[in-house]
């Protein structure tokens, strides 16, 4: 008896000893991430990887995996390892994929989710276990709104708001291509939805009107009746903020249906990709999408274009590259400022401690900006460009040569 | 004493209440639709485009449909592959149409254009009809005498399979036909716009039905299929090659799903691995609704969801002012499945022999 209690005092000192010759800042309110000495570190990527909007989550994980390249593939000694999950671009894969992800203790950060509706569903799973995720394509206004809910503590992006590119789409039409009547589409996700709510909004301000607020459904192919009832309204511009799949059948389709043959078509960043210009074909000709403003971008993205080329062996297939590439060295950033190296070369990482490295972010020279994190996540610039797709898209060059605006 | 009276109240609210559903969907359907006439705010033109698209895609479903109802007929089990079955034939239908784009055939004009889609048609065919005896002969038929439900489950398993197979092959992405300049081409009607394609696909819809109906009703083959589906035992006896006559009812169902395949690739364009998903159940839902286990059924069911789908949105609820009714069209699409069930639990054209065999 008095030996077992013996023992028992012993091995607490031991902890006790342990803890302190290893770090100070062992302890953390949402616990600490353990790399053993030979693990690496691991960093998950989650987005649709797969299905029509396969491009969007795979052209940022290239660049994720540029990030990690660029870093010689370590940090502070340990290999980084980048695992996938898929979100499917829906809210139920996206909480598939977070709750799958939040199982798995070994996470120390993650860079995702690439659709808005990914990060509704999955969002609460990960904070709930003090995990952090960047996102580099997510742009719905209400993920970075300071009254967001506690569920999003563990969120920032790099992409920009659609409160900017819903404005600057409206801008465009108004200002430049001078139309006055316009209808929207969206397909009831969570991010055009919002996106096409913005440019409405937007484009009453500025003195234009709204003749129709329609919506198809995703994986709906037949969009001709709801384009025939925009139609009847007799819209100049339909703004369509959708995916690849839906937007490639709107805009073929919108060439079939009476009264649409010269209505102007524009898109938004989901669309930005080579898929949905083949998927849309000639019908694309002289219609718009928008996008980050690429020419706007710092010096270094000249470089990452070179590299991404090396790597994947074409040009980049979506939008938002950069903005993880961005994401992610904001997050080894932060994992090297907060990691605590223990005297056997393991590392010991806090997850609060993490999260507030992240959100501390200030002035980080990114190649979409110089970066600086609000206390509600939005670490992007937001900086949107309006490009005019022609018959050199449509005929397999990509991206767009430069911005038609600004 | 009591549990009957009970039982008479569950029954009698139950009764009731399909009452209420009936009257108020009848209420919607004529009320919703007066309204919306009456508002003025479509024309003509507006109906006429609607009920044309509503054909094309009804005409499409029609045929997955044969597929689906006629597997049913004869093996009482439903064949969920079928929705890849079509995959398939889009698949292939691409590369030839892309192969004669890149060849330059493809555009040099209307004949050129017409001998590359039925080319790829035929290729279609020729592709889906082994891929479909294949999933017969692995996941169903060693399953033909197990209960019911197993061959179900191992359609949904076939189904993934397919699917995922596509995918290992051809990668994620969407695969785009190439435009076909003269199916983009108008037919000279002023007012409405109806392309060639669209007469295309509902002329060869039908004559694909045509010649499966005929094929069933006239040949000895087609005689043994409807033998087998009324009663495979006693056809055994009979002296009927029962093998033979379920292997030629797959087959025949994965060609009119092989060729429907291109003729929503032409309508559509774009063809990826899941492709064939919501056509699938879109198609199951027109075999149910017109009665499953019954060719004309499938055919009128298919063409009835193609109409619910395309007008019915537009002309049931806008009258309402119901904000985007289009995003409501598969709720209006399975209200009227279920409309149609209630008062006709068989089908439109449910089997009649169906209560002998149960």
């Amino acid at each position: 008896m008095q030996l077992r209690k013996l023992g028992v005092l012993a091995a607490t000192a031991a902890l006790v000893l342990g803890a302190c010759s290893g770090a100070a800042t062992a302890t953390d309110p949402l616990g600490v991430i353990k790399v053993g000495a030979n693990d690496p570190i691991h960093v998950a990527f989650w987005g649709v990887i797969s299905g029509a909007d396969a491009s969007l989550g795979t052209d940022s994980l290239y660049g994720v995996q540029i990030a990690a390249d660029d870093k010689g593939g370590k940090l502070l000694g340990h290999a980084i390892q980048v695992t996938t999950e898929d979100g499917l671009c829906t809210p139920e894969g996206g909480a598939t994929a977070a709750q799958k992800l939040a199982a798995d203790k070994t996470i120390v950060g993650l860079i995702g989710s690439s659709c808005s509706d990914e990060t509704v569903g999955g969002i609460k799973a990960l904070t709930d276990v003090g995990l952090t995720t960047i996102s580099p394509s997510n742009t719905r206004p209400a993920l970075t709104k300071a009254d967001r809910g506690p569920e999003y503590a563990g969120y920032a992006r790099t992409a920009h708001s659609d409160a900017f590119q819903g404005k600057a789409v409206a801008e465009f039409v108004f200002n430049v291509l001078k139309l006055t009547k316009a209808a929207t589409i969206h397909d009831g996700s969570a991010y055009a939805e919002a996106l096409q709510g913005v440019f409405a909004d937007e484009f009453k301000k500025l003195g234009g009107s709204i003749v129709a607020q329609e919506a198809v459904s995703k994986g709906q192919t037949d969009m001709k009746p709801v384009l025939t009832k925009v139609a009847a309204a007799a819209p100049q511009v339909i703004y369509d903020p959708v995916f690849v799949a839906e937007g490639g059948y709107l805009w073929a389709q919108s060439k079939q249906v009476a009264g649409l043959e010269k209505t102007v078509m524009i898109g938004s960043d989901g669309m930005f990709t080579p898929d949905f210009v083949k998927a849309a074909g000639k019908a694309a000709e002289g219609n718009y999408l928008s996008s980050p403003n690429f020419s706007a971008f710092q010096a270094g993205y000249a470089d990452f274009l070179t590299k991404y080329k090396a790597k994947v062996g074409k040009d980049p297939i979506s939008a938002f590259h950069a903005h993880a590439y961005d994401a992610a060295n904001i997050l080894f950033n932060a994992i090297e400022k907060v990691a605590v190296k223990n005297s056997d070369n393991s590392l010991s990482i806090g997850r609060k401690a993490l999260r507030d490295a992240i959100f501390a972010t200030k002035d980080f020279k990114g190649i979409t900006g110089v970066l600086s994190c609000s206390a509600s996540g939005d670490c992007g610039a937001p900086l949107i460009a309006v490009y005019q797709i022609t018959s050199r898209e449509t005929g397999g060059t990509w991206p767009p040569a430069k911005p038609t605006w600004p | 004493m009591k549990a009957s009276l009970i039982e008479r109240l569950t029954e009698g609210a139950i009764a009731t209440f399909l009452w209420l559903l009936r009257v108020a969907v009848v209420l919607v359907v004529v009320v919703g639709s007066a309204l919306t006439i009456m508002s003025g705010r479509y024309s003509l033109e507006v109906y006429v485009g609607l009920v044309v698209s509503g054909l094309t895609l009804g005409s499409i479903y029609a045929l997955i449909a044969l597929g689906y109802t006629m597997v049913y007929g004869i093996l009482r089990m439903i064949n969920f592959a079928h929705g890849e079955i079509f995959m398939a034939g889009a698949f292939a239908g691409y590369f030839v149409v892309t192969a004669s784009d890149k060849l330059g055939f493809l555009n040099q004009g209307p004949v050129t254009a017409m001998i590359t889609i039925v080319v790829a048609i035929l290729v279609a065919v020729a592709v889906a009809t082994p891929i479909a005896l294949l999933v017969e002969k692995i996941a169903y038929r060693p399953l033909r005498n197990a209960p019911r439900l197993v061959p179900l489950i191992s359609a949904i398993g076939a189904s993934f399979v397919l699917q995922y197979t596509f995918r290992g092959f051809f990668g994620p992405g969407i695969y785009s036909y190439p435009t076909v300049d003269f199916l983009d081409q108008t037919l000279p009607i002023s007012g409405v716009i109806v392309r060639y394609v669209d007469v295309i696909v509902v002329i060869s819809a039908f004559v694909m039905m045509t010649g499966l109906y005929l094929f069933v009703m006239r040949t000895k083959l087609g005689t043994a299929i409807r033998a087998v589906s009324e009663d495979k035992d006693t056809a055994a006896l009979m002296g009927i090659d029962v093998n033979r006559a379920i292997v030629t009812t797959f087959g025949l169902g994965a060609a009119m799903a092989g060729a429907a395949g291109v003729l929503y690739a032409l309508l559509f364009r774009q063809v990826f691995f899941l492709t064939g998903f919501v056509p699938g159940i879109k198609a199951f839902t027109a075999a149910v609704l017109g009665g499953i286990g019954n060719i004309p059924g499938a055919m009128l069911g298919g063409l009835f969801l193609g109409q619910v789908e395309s007008i019915g949105p537009t002309l049931f609820l806008d009258g309402f002012n119901v904000p985007s009714p289009n995003q409501l069209k598969d709720v209006i699409a399975f209200t009227m499945l279920v409309l149609v069930l209630v008062f006709r639990p068989s089908g439109i054209l449910g089997e009649r022999i169906a209560r002998s065999r149960a």
